[in-house]
């Protein structure tokens, strides 16, 4: 009785499906009804999907897990391969010229320029230049850069130019060291680019005179001091590079210190490449800022060392500036048109 | 010395887990670290395919080539196999991976992954063979036992085989010619530049 009902169940399931099949396709209903409804499930041996099917579509095979790690949905990402080629290639070639090319620049410069000298003498007297809270937040970020460049570049040339020189255990525990360094200073690097950022940004608002300055070859070039005011172009220059290349470099590295965080490792490839590529290009340009600061310039350095200048290296270098703070009476020391021509008594 | 590989059958599996649990039985893997997983792909959709995935123990790693401080090493067997003493849990071999195998303990925590852990191909690590700091870290060394993997031991319908590659990639031809179709041996040409050719 009940195979009976099942038999009247299946002929009409497969007269309504014929039905509905010749209703849906009136051009091919003749060929369609042919086909008994029960051989139109799936054919077992039907060929399934291919993983160069799949990988053509696609830049990686996903399906799903059952196991509660939704990432290891991810079943193939070649995408690793080329990850692996910048990381292993492409990056050590960009990082090697950007970074040799600026120290082979820099030394052609210094023996060609040598040290810009102060062409009037120091005068004796000083003006304040950055006080202790932002020369406290240069060093601050400076110490963090200088840490986070040598610890970032020890992560791609370490193996190849450290190594050698210890043991393997040697070498794994200074580079886990590093990487802890470098992960946790990002941290006060980051606080001080948004401090630089902020506190540096009104003198560091591009102008006419910058262009001036920069026809000048800023005094660079040549022996010629075009005015500034208190920040000329070039560092000006070396501040937007600051604060665009940290936020850059800072961003990227927050996405890979979070991983996973809303990203998926094709995400986490731009970001290591983002990151990367700008960290060695921002490392290269702050060895020329390191540079004027220290053996390029005669004078540069205290203004980040005790916080004051000499007048006459102002008046060299940032005229307006000086103009602007001795009209405020920022300036120490006696003053006078003449200050050196009262004769002594 | 043969070539250890990998081989999943696609048309076998049937999403049992067996090997996964084998896995992490065997060699007591932590609680969230899987260094076996089933994928379905197409779910539910005519064709679908389930595929078991681990470490594929690539010719020519990309893990092994990234690795910072080089703690990544392929045996004369051509299993890939990695020192936890030396691994700084940067987590660049697992960008490298195309297979998603590396794991780790932890997820963020400012960088701090900890150790990377991986299938070892039963294989252990580079403390002595069957040594308890070995089994601590590595899981146990089956290998060394003169036995192979234990998820493909374990695999009921035998859509995973690991073992000789020449062995297994024989098998999975013959099979191939049997049944006339295949979907092919998932992750072959990614890992070992070379497909089955049938």
């Amino acid at each position: 009785m009940s195979s009976l009902a099942a038999g009247i169940r299946n002929v009409a399931g497969a007269c309504v499906l014929a039905g509905l099949t010749a209703l849906s396709t009136p051009g091919s209903a003749q060929e369609q009804t042919q086909q008994p409804a029960e051989t139109t499930i799936i054919n077992p041996t039907a060929q399934g999907v291919t993983q160069q099917q799949l990988l053509q579509q696609e830049p990686r095979i996903t399906g799903r897990i059952t196991i509660p790690d939704s990432r290891a949905a991810v079943l193939i990402q070649p995408a690793g391969r080329e990850w692996r080629a910048f990381h292993e290639v492409a990056l050590r070639w960009i990082a090697a010229i950007a970074i040799l090319g600026m120290l082979v620049i820099l030394v052609a410069f210094y023996l060609t320029r040598g040290m810009v000298r102060l062409e009037s003498g120091r005068s004796g007297r000083t003006i304040v230049r950055f006080n202790a809270f932002e020369r406290f937040v240069h060093w601050m970020t400076a110490t963090c850069f200088i840490i986070l460049g040598l610890s970032g570049l020890n992560i791609t040339f370490g193996k190849k130019l450290l190594m050698p020189l210890m043991s393997p255990d040697a070498f794994a525990t200074f580079s886990d060291w590093a990487k802890h360094a470098h992960n946790y200073l990002s941290f006060p690097f980051t606080i001080g680019v948004v401090l630089i950022f902020l506190m540096w940004l009104g003198g560091n608002i591009p102008n006419r005179r910058d262009v001036e300055w920069l026809k000048r070859g800023g005094g660079i070039v040549g022996h010629d001091h075009p005015p500034a005011d208190r920040f000329n172009a070039g560092q000006k220059a070396v501040y937007w590079i600051v604060v665009l290349g940290g936020a850059a470099v800072a961003i990227s590295g927050y996405v890979l210190i979070f991983p996973f965080y809303g990203t998926g490792i094709g995400d986490m490839h731009t970001a290591h490449i983002v990151h990367s590529v700008i960290a060695v290009l921002f490392f290269a340009v702050m060895l020329a800022h390191i540079y004027i600061g220290t053996i390029g310039m005669e004078g540069a350095f205290e203004a980040m060392g005790s916080g004051t200048v000499d007048e006459n290296w102002a008046r060299e270098h940032h005229s307006v500036w000086l103009e602007k703070e001795l009209r405020e009476g920022k300036a120490d020391g006696p003053r006078g048109p003449e200050p050196f021509s009262t004769p002594a008594e | 010395m043969a070539r250890m590989k990998f081989l999943c059958d696609a048309e076998r599996c049937i999403e049992c887990n067996a090997c996964v649990t084998a896995c992490k039985n065997e060699h007591e893997v932590p609680w969230g670290i899987n260094r076996r997983r089933v994928v379905t792909i197409n779910d539910g959709l005519p064709g679908e395919r389930s595929v078991t995935m681990a470490c594929m123990h690539c010719t020519d790693a990309p893990c092994m080539a990234v690795c910072p401080v080089e703690c990544i090493y392929t045996t004369d067997d051509g299993v890939v196999l990695h020192s936890k003493d030396q691994c700084i849990g940067c987590g660049y071999c697992f960008y490298a991976c195309p297979f998603g195998a590396p794991q780790y303990p932890r997820l963020g925590n400012f960088g701090s992954r900890g150790k990377m852990d991986k299938c070892t191909f039963c294989a252990g690590g580079p403390e002595p063979d069957g040594s308890k700091e070995e089994y601590e870290k590595y899981g146990a060394n089956r290998l060394a036992e003169g036995k192979l993997p234990l998820c493909a031991e374990m695999c009921a319908t035998k859509s995973l085989l690991a073992g000789d590659g020449e062995v297994i990639e024989q098998i999975f031809r013959d099979r191939v010619e049997q049944r006339g179709y295949s979907s092919g041996a998932w992750g072959w040409q990614t890992a070992y530049g070379e497909d089955v050719t049938s």
